[in-house]
């Protein structure tokens, strides 16, 4: 079995990539413009033709794309192919009661599948292992996006989804699986549940870890290797650009290849929108230059990364992304949920309750927590203890509804929220990420 | 008839409770009867004082979270048997009882129960109808 999944592709050199990119990128331009109503509305307003775009270097010449753009879109404004040609579905949450919608076409879906099994294959995987995905399928791309290729491997998957941790125990355990798929916080989790079910990693016959969906740190990479006994790959994407698998690690354990062939990655100022040179901090940035269904120009992703072109020992060509450093929005991922406190506070006005709040995150143990405080007002309050219990409990089972997260609610006194310049703080996160 | 209860929102935190109850003090507001309901996050605190509405006022400009309720102050003959007789009578009348505490009297012979009935007029009616006394409030802020 090979290094690579895709060998042509991983280890091209960069002229070669460059021409693919160009041709894809002129295509795709293309495809936006003619069938994208927003997009030609777009060029027209910037006197842009399609045909202005010739190379990778004509990039910024291009608009950007924002959450708000597919927001303002919902569901299916952006897509650009018809009904019948979109064959699936995924959605994440959007910055306020609506969700992000994004499509694939038959295409898509092989497209993805291939990004995954590149990933699985820099971690280790063979046609011969058994992949244990613990990432939540449904709507979240998460499960179904490294399923997907893991079958195009022709390994062999396991699609246990996530929570019942015993039972995820049980099943690496007796099913012999080799390489876990979940969020890196429900890795640490695994592993303290088999410590404290007495199961050694020396009864597993596990080899490799393939997290991502949420922000983690090279201690706890170092924490969940020693709990679990295997070697830990991150693993990045987005729904709107595709999913897990738009960059994945190798086995240098240094930062993310980013599948080039479908995503030219830029970094640029947020504040400006200015593309800053490779080895600079800055918002990362893509665009998609194969899909089909939800072509995205210049997606802006919020996370700030840095990108860096050098040569890397597994021999895979492709530029690496850092970890995420953060968010140029206020954007909380909490367990591999994406969590904005404008979901939080429609949820509160909905329920005619107090838009006064505060996100605490905690990591107990190695689980991430949100708990949502909520100042109480005059008309909440009404002397019976089981009127405020009610009253905590639909904003924890709306919450759980908007969110896909189970939270915990405490009711909190008037004022006792910490306000900075009036304004009052939304979020306390006490993970040390 | 009906007696006016401060009821007060506080969060389980150390020093609260003492916060409060320091603004009632440099009020001079005085605690005749008092309760604490409370679950792991916060508590209820139910007050009867001498001058509730000195009281309210204060607890308001400190800006807590405070209102004032309804309740009965019941007298009962303090012997075995008293506050049974009395909420035998309310429950046969199908009232419901939401909280109740008791109050320290101090006069000998008769003790006095703080009530806050599910149905407060209902209450008053079958507890005067079975000879029940019920105090006033100028007799209870100043008991």
């Amino acid at each position: 079995m090979s290094r690579y999944f895709s060998p042509e592709i991983e280890t091209a050199d960069r002229g070669r990539m460059l021409t693919l990119q160009g041709q894809r990128l002129r295509a795709t331009v293309r495809h936006c413009y003619e069938n994208v109503p927003f997009y030609r509305e777009k060029f027209r307003k910037m006197g842009l033709e399609p045909g202005d775009i010739r190379t990778v270097d004509d990039l910024v010449k291009l608009p950007f794309t924002y959450k708000q753009d597919l927001r303002d879109h919902y569901p299916y404004g952006l897509f650009a192919v018809p009904k019948n040609k979109v064959v699936r579905i995924h959605a994440s949450s959007g910055t306020t009661g609506k969700m992000t919608v994004v499509g694939y076409t038959k295409r898509d879906i092989e497209d993805w599948a291939e990004d995954t099994a590149r990933a699985i294959v820099a971690a280790g995987g063979t046609q011969e292992d058994y992949i244990h995905i613990s990432y939540g399928y449904g709507l979240f791309t998460g499960g179904l996006g490294i399923h997907y290729g893991a079958e195009k491997l022709g390994a062999t998957s396991i699609p246990v989804s996530s929570g019942n941790t015993r039972r995820q125990i049980d099943v690496l355990r007796d099913f012999g699986s080799n390489i876990l798929c979940c969020t890196p916080s429900y890795a640490m989790h695994i592993g303290e549940t088999m410590m404290e079910m007495g199961v050694s990693p020396d009864s597993l016959n596990l080899r490799a870890g393939i997290f991502g969906a949420e922000p983690w740190t090279n201690e706890m990479r170092a924490k969940i290797e020693e709990l679990l006994g295997i070697k830990a790959y991150d693993i990045y994407g987005l729904s709107e650009v595709m999913g897990p698998g738009v960059a994945f690690e190798c086995e240098e354990q240094s930062g993310m290849h980013i599948n080039e062939d479908k995503y030219i990655p830029e970094v640029i100022d947020p504040d400006t929108g200015e593309v800053l040179p490779d080895g600079c901090q800055g918002e990362l940035v893509f665009t998609c230059i194969t899909k089909e269904a939800l072509p995205l120009l210049r997606y802006r992703t919020r996370d700030i990364a840095v990108l860096t072109r050098k040569e890397c020992s597994c021999g895979r060509t492709l530029i690496k992304m850092s970890k995420p450093m953060g968010r140029t929005d206020d954007m909380l991922i909490i367990r591999g949920v994406n969590v904005f406190p404008s979901q939080v506070e429609s949820v509160l006005l909905e329920l005619g309750l107090s838009p006064n709040y505060l996100l605490v995150v905690n990591r107990e143990g190695s689980l991430d927590t949100l708990e949502v405080r909520v100042e109480m007002t005059p008309e909440m309050f009404t002397d019976a203890v089981k009127g405020l219990e009610e009253i905590e409990r639909r904003i924890r089972s709306a919450l759980l509804s908007t969110l896909g997260l189970a939270a915990t609610v405490k009711l909190v006194e008037p004022k006792s929220i910490p306000r900075s310049e009036g304004k009052a703080k939304r979020i306390q996160d006490n993970r040390k990420l | 008839m009906k007696i006016k209860q401060l009821s007060i929102f506080i969060e389980n935190r150390t020093g609260r409770l003492a916060e409060i109850t320091q603004i009632l003090a440099s009020r001079q507001v005085d605690i005749r009867a008092l309760s604490l309901a409370d679950t792991s996050d916060f508590g209820i605190l139910r007050l009867i004082v001498n001058n509730p509405s000195v009281a309210y006022a204060a607890l308001l400009e400190a800006g807590v979270m405070v209102r004032t309720t309804d309740v009965l102050a019941v007298s009962m003959v303090d012997e075995p048997g008293g506050f049974s007789r009395t909420v035998g009578i309310l429950s046969q009348a199908g009232v419901g009882i939401e909280y109740l505490y008791a109050f320290v009297s101090r006069k000998g012979g008769e003790a006095v129960v703080i009530l806050r009935p599910d149905d407060s007029d209902k209450a008053v009616e079958v507890l005067k109808n079975n000879g029940i006394r019920l105090l006033e409030p100028e007799e209870v802020y100043h008991l």
